[in-house]
């Protein structure tokens, strides 16, 4: 048995950026979110949306509040409580011929925390953010009341938990469609794609013809190769092209100690890069791959985080609408290299429309996500990025961010008001707060 | 296997009780509170394809009286059972138990007296169809006389004692006990607790004990480091004990 509390625990987000606080795990989430200020899952978000405001503020960890309570094997309907595992769906779902209809890169993520990221996948630009297959929430709202919010019912309060980062109400129950699959494995065509033009072009070939895409961009490269690297695509296989079998479950490794804060540099980063890049000697491959290594090559490796070291770090991740056009997307890969944004995962994709949650990041167009390890350097690289973006008229995704400046994110984000409108509404104390809504909406700590 | 899980609405019982229906093995929940209980059975339905239905009694370790009408009610439902496996109990810091007589009365009640009488009742069922298996939940605060958990550990104590006992009196006859005793492990029970660097979750535990309960193993630590940690534990001497604060 441990020692009692000694408030000097700490919270952290992926980025593993720690802030005084401790978080108070319950299988019942209808009891303890009674008064709580902020639920978190497994805290996968990157920045502070997960972490509290105030080191004293009652902070519910959602993960034991796992059960699925009903599933419609017609309708493919399932509800469950929010602190359910995407990595236990996709277990029990996937040999039954179901998926989640939209999964982030990481299973390792709460369906309470794909509602309140509205997370985005591969299919974005055919099947947009998992809010749009959320039938129905039931939620703990700041009153303590508890509500059901739909399409239909309190329609105000589902838009803006959507991708709300859990500011207004806790979320209890998740109902949602899960799409029926052919088969458990995935037919995937990768390519080499030589520059950034290339790979915007061949994305935008690609989106038609596969339900899911996605790109890796050697984002240290310059002049004519600037933008260079692979694009993925796939699509469920059908019956007669899927093994046999299903696919092998693969041991987890675990990355046991933290590297140095040299260990990721920009030569290490280089190197990485060059041969990520030409190990896919191949101008073109095409296979079957198991859902996890294409949904989730880095879940492969547990606790990868680690390698940032202990300086921690963050994730950078904008969208750039369509209308700023291809050379926005060129000039954005310029001003990053220029800033000197070392980064061994740099993940290109093309969005689809704008969905209906009040705060959801994706928008038409292309967005691109890059780890930044944390340095002196760290704010001034974010705000010429946030900058470049209000340019271009795009936004960042508050999943990923730490560091956006209020100002920043009210100028990429004319649905601000909105959202804050319905804030003042469901919340008018504004007693749901996390460190994210203290640092960009005021929100007092 | 069709087993019975007193206490598998939550923590580690409920983790138990999902690993078994995932397996397709038969289920039948006990515990305290009707909507707890529903929403469980629902959770273990929807975790296999096949499954038509999970039974559940409400069975209280306060209440002595519940104990054989529940067993009752799943041997029915279950159409005999093989396994019982009970996770539920009373936690307390010392603090709290301290600072209030009647709360540790109940615990000790409910942790030993009571875990044991229900023990009695699933033994004889168990033995009466040729045996079977009984996994009890003990802990590692029952191997030595500690300051922060001198009244729940010595609860968890004897119940380890009385579950060794069981395990030499009648596994020639077929019954497997298994003494299960989880070191820190994440749940609501330890919510207040700042964990350890090896504290381990609910599911870890949930494998362990299958793993263990298949192998026919009389006792074990769980997460496995454990094992490391009380070896030491048990073999220090008395003035050291008296001396630090574990």
């Amino acid at each position: 048995m441990g020692s009692p509390a000694n408030g000097q625990s700490t919270l952290s987000g992926w980025g593993r950026v720690p802030v005084a606080g401790r978080e108070q795990l319950s299988e019942n989430l209808e009891a303890a979110t009674r008064g709580a200020v902020l639920c978190r899952g497994l805290g996968r978000s990157y920045g502070d949306s997960s972490l509290p405001a105030n080191a004293d503020d009652k902070v519910v960890a959602t993960r034991l509040a796992n059960r699925i309570l009903a599933f419609d094997p017609e309708s493919g309907i399932l509800r469950a409580e929010a602190g359910l595992c995407l990595a236990d769906l996709n277990r029990l779902f996937i040999p039954r011929g179901y998926f989640t209809p939209v999964t982030p890169g990481t299973k390792f993520v709460t369906v309470g925390g794909m509602v309140a990221s509205d997370v985005h996948g591969k299919n974005h630009h055919q099947e947009g953010c998992f809010g749009a297959h959320v039938q129905s929430l039931r939620m703990r709202l700041a009153s303590d009341d508890i509500v059901t919010c739909s399409e239909t019912e309190n329609p105000d309060l589902f838009y803006a938990t959507i991708g709300g980062m859990g500011l207004l109400g806790h979320i209890l129950e998740v109902e949602f469609k899960m799409h029926r699959i052919s088969s458990p494995w995935i037919w995937m065509e990768s390519e080499r794609v030589g520059d950034i033009d290339e790979f915007i072009t061949a994305l935008s070939n690609a989106a038609p013809r596969w339900p899911m895409t996605v790109g890796w961009i050697d984002c240290l490269i310059r002049g004519a190769s600037l933008g260079r690297g692979i694009l993925m695509a796939g699509r469920w296989a059908t019956p007669e092209e899927a093994k046999a079998k299903p696919p092998p479950l693969t041991r987890k490794k675990t990355l046991p100690f933290e590297f140095p804060n040299w260990a990721i540099n920009p030569l290490t980063v280089q190197a990485f890069n060059v041969a990520y890049y030409w190990q896919h000697m191949n101008h073109r491959n095409a296979g079957l791959v198991g859902t996890d290594p294409f949904f989730y090559p880095l879940d492969a490796v547990l606790h990868w985080n680690r390698v940032y070291g202990p300086r921690g770090f963050t994730q950078y991740q904008c969208v750039l609408p369509r209308a700023a056009g291809p050379q926005a997307v060129r000039e954005f890969m310029e001003l990053l290299t220029k800033l000197g944004g070392a980064s061994p995962l740099c993940v290109i994709k093309d969005c689809g429309p704008e969905g209906k949650g009040l705060l959801s990041f994706p928008l038409e167009g292309t967005s691109i996500a890059i780890d930044m390890a944390i340095s002196a350097e760290t704010q001034r690289i974010v705000d010429r990025l946030n900058e470049f973006v209000i340019a271009a008229g795009g936004r960042i995704y508050l999943t990923k961010d730490g560091f956006t400046r209020p100002e920043h994110f009210a100028a990429m984000e004319p649905r601000l008001p909105q959202f804050l409108a319905a804030r003042e509404k469901w919340d008018p104390k504004r007693r749901l707060r996390s460190a994210q809504s203290h640092r960009l909406f005021g929100d007092r700590a | 296997m069709k087993a019975i899980v007193l206490g598998g609405t939550s923590g580690m019982g409920r983790a138990i009780a999902q690993r078994l229906a995932e397996r397709g093995d038969g289920v039948f929940l006990l515990g305290i509170g009707d909507t707890e209980l529903e929403r469980s059975a629902a959770d273990l339905k929807s975790r296999h394809p096949s499954r038509v239905d999970v039974g559940y009694a409400v069975c209280d370790l306060e209440k002595p009286e519940t104990f054989a009408g529940a067993l009752d009610a799943a041997d029915t439902a279950l159409s005999g059972f093989d396994a019982v496996i009970v996770t539920a109990g009373l936690f307390g810091t010392q603090e709290a138990l301290e600072a209030d007589i009647e709360f540790t009365r109940r615990l000790v009640t409910v942790n030993y007296a009571n875990t044991v009488v229900f023990c009695e009742h699933a033994r004889k069922r168990l033995l009466e169809r040729g045996g079977g298996h009984l996994t009890v939940f003990s802990s590692v605060a029952g191997d030595r006389g500690r300051k922060p958990v001198a009244i729940y550990g010595s609860a968890k104590a004897g119940l380890s004692v009385y579950l060794e006992a069981l395990d030499h009196k009648f596994h020639a006859a077929g019954l497997s006990v298994l003494c299960v005793k989880p070191g820190f492990v994440r749940t609501a029970m330890t919510a207040g607790l700042k964990p350890p660097p090896f504290a381990g979750e609910p599911d870890q535990v949930a494998g362990d004990v299958l793993r263990a309960m298949d192998a026919r193993k009389p006792m074990i630590y769980t997460p496995g480091i454990w094992a490391l940690v009380m070896l030491v534990i048990r073999w220090l001497p008395r003035f050291v004990m008296r001396k630090i604060g574990f």
